[in-house]
């Protein structure tokens, strides 16, 4: 249950966890599961289901109707009817189109260079002896307490004293930053599993740690990899506070920002309904991800857990 | 380089991303290169693979916190000269003066505007993992072994996929109110209030209710994370316990107080914890949710009031410490819980 088990889950007990889910059906079969329990535990589901589909099915409905008349009467005969221009007109007028692209900007950089930073500052923790060692895994470590409010201000100096604000510079370098302790802890921690004989073998075979981290570690890392790499994907294609401070200019801002920015503006108007279509749009990607790769992804949420 | 460091059209912006990751490649390549040798002695190595990290953390962590903490204890003035006006300066701005003293502090702890900021902010801290724990604890327990187990936690799941501004639009529509007479609602909970017959509510208006209110939504996005981590808990319990126990005569709510709730002790802590430092640090809700209403601020979102304007900016930095003390406790707390675990394991 802790950060490295949910993430590091190796093989053997994979096996033994099939093991006891085949009993424990066989035994479900025999034990006849409370009907009682079943109805709760689908009243809540679809008690926790329902904001969702409201918004779904707003999203959905032509703009006029959605102040006068509840989502819930779009399935009757005077409901209004479904389309698309909610959508059209949020990606279009609203001009969340050139976010969606600072979004997917920020976040490729944001996920790539922390992990692979986070892989070789590992890699020299667990495989490489030098004075120092101890200390500096457990400095490192430690600043996962340290919340990012603390940081911002003179970071954001920093930055503006380097001449970076205004561009993407300041996003990528600080989530990378944020995401540094977190990604080592837990690719330590998978590194260390890696049985020892495996890279003495190839030391004996003259291969340097540079050669030993991409020929022998990285194949064995992808899944570790993959979970991190959703979990950084998350935080920051949903991230608002790193993305309010830093982006500087409304042509920088991630989508998040963006539609923050659109509640302020259409929050009381007759226009609200567009803010229906920017939330889906918003959580278009990370929900299909969710769906494509449930299992990574709990996984790697789950890992990230303490992170913030 | 425009196109590098302020890039406006969306070629420009592309480009930039594609010459970042190309940056840091070739920097990364011929750092790797230089230590890569096989004789390379170990301290180059570690040089070499630890040596951006260091640099990243020290500049980007370690250093802006002490700078933090510094200014907390700043204070600024005006310089009054002994006309009783400020000075200025030869281009005409007021001259400042800096000291050193606990005022920002002080005003966090006596303000009464900043009290209830901190009021706020543990009831969020309270609340929310209680709460979510509670339901995510109760699910976890009857979903067990149910059939559609696997369907209804994806459905529970899913808010903590979305992000928290897509989650407050969600319940802004929920909590949404008409308020002329006999208007039809649009919002599922007024509409709910009307169908027993009550009258609408405006939720998100202020005041402690409307704090209550923005609560139930981080609940509502935290109670999955709270289920799968205490399910996977539950399903760990070994059989062979459960049985003893029957065998004993234990059943029902005695089965789930003498041997459920103390087998998974240590994770109802993880989770406990783990949610108290993301409410500790709620920002995105309460600035999507909150109609920018001073009354429902929580520090997270108080501090980036004052963060922007040089007046204020030592405040703001009081502030972000605040939180840090705050936090400081229960990260220990749930950091040793997590070494625990894994010792025993």
């Amino acid at each position: 249950m802790t950060a490295g088990e949910i993430f590091v889950e190796p093989v053997d007990r994979k096996e033994a966890r099939k093991n006891k889910a085949a009993m424990a059906a066989a035994e479900t079969a025999k034990r006849i599961s409370s009907p009682g329990a079943s109805i709760i535990a689908i009243i809540l589901a679809v008690l926790w289901t329902i904001p969702t589909f409201g918004l779904l099915v707003t999203s959905f409905r032509p703009g006029d109707v959605v102040p006068t008349s509840g989502w819930w009467t779009a399935f009757t005969a005077g409901g209004g009817g479904f389309t698309f221009n909610t959508y059209k007109e949020a990606w279009t007028t609203q001009a969340l189109g050139p976010n969606f692209l600072n979004s997917f900007v920020i976040t490729l950089p944001a996920i790539l260079i922390p992990i692979t930073l986070a892989l070789l500052a590992a890699y020299a923790f667990a495989w490489v002896d030098f004075r120092g060692r101890n200390f500096l895994f457990v400095a490192v470590f430690a600043l996962q307490i340290v919340p990012i409010q603390v940081t911002l201000l003179p970071l954001l100096k920093t930055y503006k004293w380097l001449g970076l604000d205004g561009s993407f510079w300041p996003v990528w370098l600080s989530h990378t930053i944020y995401g540094l302790p977190l990604a080592i802890f837990l690719m330590h921690n998978f590194m260390k599993e890696i049985p020892r004989e495996i890279v003495e073998a190839a030391r004996v075979d003259g291969a340097g740690h540079v050669k030993i981290f991409f020929k022998v570690l990285m194949p064995l890392l992808v899944p570790a990899i993959a979970a991190f790499g959703i979990f950084q994907f998350l935080w920051v294609w949903n991230d608002l506070l790193v993305g309010t401070v830093f982006s500087g200019s409304k042509n920088n801002a991630p989508l998040p920002l963006a539609v923050q920015q659109l509640i302020g503006n259409l929050g009381s108007g007759n226009r609200q309904y567009l803010l229906s279509a920017g939330a889906f749009i918003v959580m278009a990607v990370p929900l299909v991800i969710f769906l494509a790769l449930q299992r990574f992804f709990v996984r790697g949420l789950l890992a990230g857990g303490v992170k913030g | 380089m425009d196109w590098l460091f302020s890039p406006v059209t969306a070629g420009d912006k592309i480009l930039s991303m594609i010459a970042a990751i190309v940056i840091f490649v070739v920097v990364m390549g011929a750092i790797l290169l230089a230590v890569g040798n096989e004789k390379a002695p170990s301290w180059l190595v570690a040089a070499g693979f630890l040596g951006p990290v260091v640099i990243f953390l020290a500049v980007g962590l370690v250093w802006p916190t002490l700078q933090t903490i510094w200014k907390s204890f700043q204070t600024t003035a005006n310089v009054i000269g002994p006309d009783n006006q400020p000075v200025r300066n030869p281009d005409f701005s007021i001259q400042k003066t800096t000291s050193f003293n606990f005022n920002n502090y002080k005003s966090i702890f006596t303000d009464s505007d900043l009290l209830r900021v901190l009021g706020n902010t543990l009831l969020w801290t309270i609340l929310v993992p209680l709460v979510a724990t509670a339901i995510g604890l109760v699910y976890a327990v009857i979903i067990d072994r149910s059939r559609f187990e696997k369907f209804a936690k994806t459905l529970i799941f899913i808010p903590m996929a979305i992000s928290m501004v897509g989650a407050a639009i969600i319940w802004r529509f929920v909590y949404a109110i008409n308020d002329a007479p006999g208007a039809n609602q649009i919002g599922i909970a007024n509409q709910f209030l009307v169908w027993i017959g009550l009258k609408p509510i405006n939720f998100l208006n202020g005041g402690l209710a409307t704090t209550f209110f923005l609560i139930i939504v981080m609940i509502w996005i935290q109670a999955g994370f709270a289920m799968t981590i205490l399910s996977a808990a539950i399903k760990a319990i070994p059989e062979d316990t459960i049985e003893a126990a029957k065998i004993d005569g234990a059943s029902g709510m005695k089965l789930f107080t003498r041997i459920t709730i103390p087998s998974i002790r240590s994770a109802l802590v993880v989770v406990l914890t783990t949610l108290a430092i993301g409410a500790l640090k709620a920002y995105d809700i309460v600035k999507a949710m909150g109609n920018s209403n001073p009354t429902v601020d929580v520090i997270a979102t108080r501090f980036i009031t004052y963060f922007n304007s040089a007046e204020t900016e030592n405040l703001s930095s009081a502030l972000a410490v605040v939180l840090f003390v705050m936090v400081l406790p229960i990260v220990v707390y749930n950091v040793r819980q997590m070494r625990k675990q894994e010792e025993t394991r």
